[in-house]
């Protein structure tokens, strides 16, 4: 197994036309949207491990609540639980504004969060994370890696340093076999091509 | 031969009546008479194919359909589809008038829905129209045509995911003048499958005991978001859909069975819970979106 993540692109206005033979961009309906994410694990399947993903969903013009369950929700939580078919982590990319309801929605619903780039260029967390989660999150991305040396320093030993665990578990960070952790957006590699 | 004899206006004020003459003893003829039928809008028409398929499913005979006397009532049914929806499920009086090609005046003519792949023939087909109704007509900002097409795409999948069963769905708009003083979009869904109560029944029907009936299917559904599904993630459909809905100030109802649930807005009379219907099978969804009040107005 690799140290640092393999970083892959999933684009995925293509993966609706491959996988349901549809004409259309729209990730709309279940069975689409179950489609698409066996599509992606299969695309896992043949990346290195670690993986980091970035799902990008700059093409998608529609999404519903059904697809944002089956593309982002169900897939973070099937490489979060304890018999997760490898080791992943996911970046979204493209999210916009008519994104945002549909991918709150189901990401609040199973408490669970994302990173996700903004249009802008920034990286931001959707859905569930509390306070301290959040400043530790921001904190990571801030440095884009802290080292292992350094951490009780930056997080020192109370609440923040448990709040970057959970980060961790949490998928929303990345600590490598040395105790370093890595901000997500920092790992995932170019977002553009 | 049974006659039901269809009023003035098919709407949704006027479509539970007619679905509930629709439950006929099994074996009997039935005449549709639409001929005084002066106005039907999407919930008139989709719950008239409903009335129709019900019919033939008890008699085990296509129900005979009289034609609207009035030709811009039968014309205007051509234009959102009707007649070739109803191909299959009547038998017509007389030749109905064709539907003119490239008429862009409909928001979404009535379409079947089967497959998954309908779901996304419909979001697609709504693509060029909604936009300009949404935003010129009812003063939606463009963008609202996206959370337009996921209402339209969550309210299909109901039928499919949860009917087992084909359906219909039929959008336009309406200027409401009299009534509201403003355009009105009217979208209706409906199928001819099990219905929630029995759908829901499986999963949560013990829990409610001798209380269960369809309006408790309906509440368990409509207010706290169950499905049949063991999964508890799922079920996130019909309450975004709510939700969406109360955004645009608009109307929700659903009819299954015996009853009909709704969300009802300060501007709509219709109750909140109808129970005591006869029993008609599926389930039947209005959205009524008002447009925006202008600017000034009480409502704005």
């Amino acid at each position: 197994m690799r140290d640092l993540p393999d970083p892959i692109r999933v684009a995925v206005a293509p993966l609706v036309r491959e996988s349901v033979a549809s004409r259309y961009s729209h990730l709309v309906t279940r069975p689409t949207g179950r489609a698409v994410r066996l599509a992606i694990e299969s695309m896992l399947a043949e990346a290195g491990e670690p993986t980091i993903s970035l799902v990008d969903l700059t093409e998608v013009t529609i999404l519903d609540y059904s697809c944002a369950d089956e593309v982002v929700a169900r897939l973070l939580r099937r490489y979060m639980e304890d018999d997760r078919p490898r080791e992943a982590f996911f970046v979204l990319n493209g999210v916009q504004e008519r994104h945002r309801d549909p991918i709150e929605a189901v990401l609040e619903r199973q408490a669970l969060a994302a990173v996700s780039y903004r249009q802008d260029g920034a990286a931001e967390v959707l859905g569930v994370l509390d306070e301290e989660e959040i400043a530790v999150w921001k904190l990571i991305e801030r440095e884009g890696v802290v080292r292992a040396d350094h951490a009780d320093d930056i997080f020192g030993t109370g609440s923040l340093r448990t709040a970057s665990e959970r980060l961790v578990e949490r998928r929303l960070a990345f600590a490598d076999r040395g105790g370093s952790v890595h901000a997500l957006s920092r790992l995932v590699g170019q977002r553009e091509g | 031969m049974n006659v039901l004899a269809l009023p003035t206006s098919l709407d949704h004020r006027t479509i539970d009546p007619l679905l509930d003459e629709a439950i006929i003893p099994e074996g009997e003829r039935v005449l549709f008479d639409a001929r005084h039928l002066r106005w039907a809008d999407p919930n008139g028409m989709v719950a008239l194919l409903c009335a129709g398929r019900a019919v033939a499913s008890r008699s085990g005979r296509v129900a005979r359909l009289q034609l609207p006397e009035n030709a811009d009532t039968a014309g205007y049914m051509a234009r959102m589809g009707f007649f070739r929806a109803a191909e299959t499920v009547f038998e017509f009086d007389q030749r109905p008038p064709r539907r003119a090609s490239g008429d862009t005046s409909v928001l979404l003519e009535i379409m079947s829905i089967t497959t998954n792949a309908d779901v996304h023939e419909v979001v697609e087909r709504v693509q060029t129209s909604a936009g300009t109704i949404l935003s010129r007509t009812l003063g939606y900002p463009p963008s609202a045509v996206v959370p337009f097409s996921v209402v339209l795409s969550e309210v299909c999948q109901n039928i499919l995911e949860h009917a087992e069963a084909p359906g219909w769905v039929a959008a336009q708009v309406y200027n409401w003048q009299k009534r509201l003083g403003r355009h009105v979009l009217v979208l209706a869904v409906a199928d001819m499958g099990c219905g929630f109560k029995a759908s829901l029944t499986p999963e949560h029907s013990a829990r409610f005991g001798d209380r269960w009936s369809d309006a408790t299917a309906l509440e368990a559904a409509f207010i706290h978001g169950v499905t049949r599904f063991p999964d508890s993630h799922r079920g996130q459909g019909i309450q975004q859909i709510r939700k969406q809905v109360r955004r645009w100030n608009g109307a929700l109802s659903i009819r299954s069975g015996s009853a009909r649930i709704a969300d009802v807005p300060e501007w709509d009379d219709q109750p909140p819970l109808v129970q005591g219907l006869a029993p008609f099978p599926g389930s039947q969804i209005s959205i009524l979106l008002p447009a925006c009040a202008p600017e000034g107005s009480a409502d704005a």
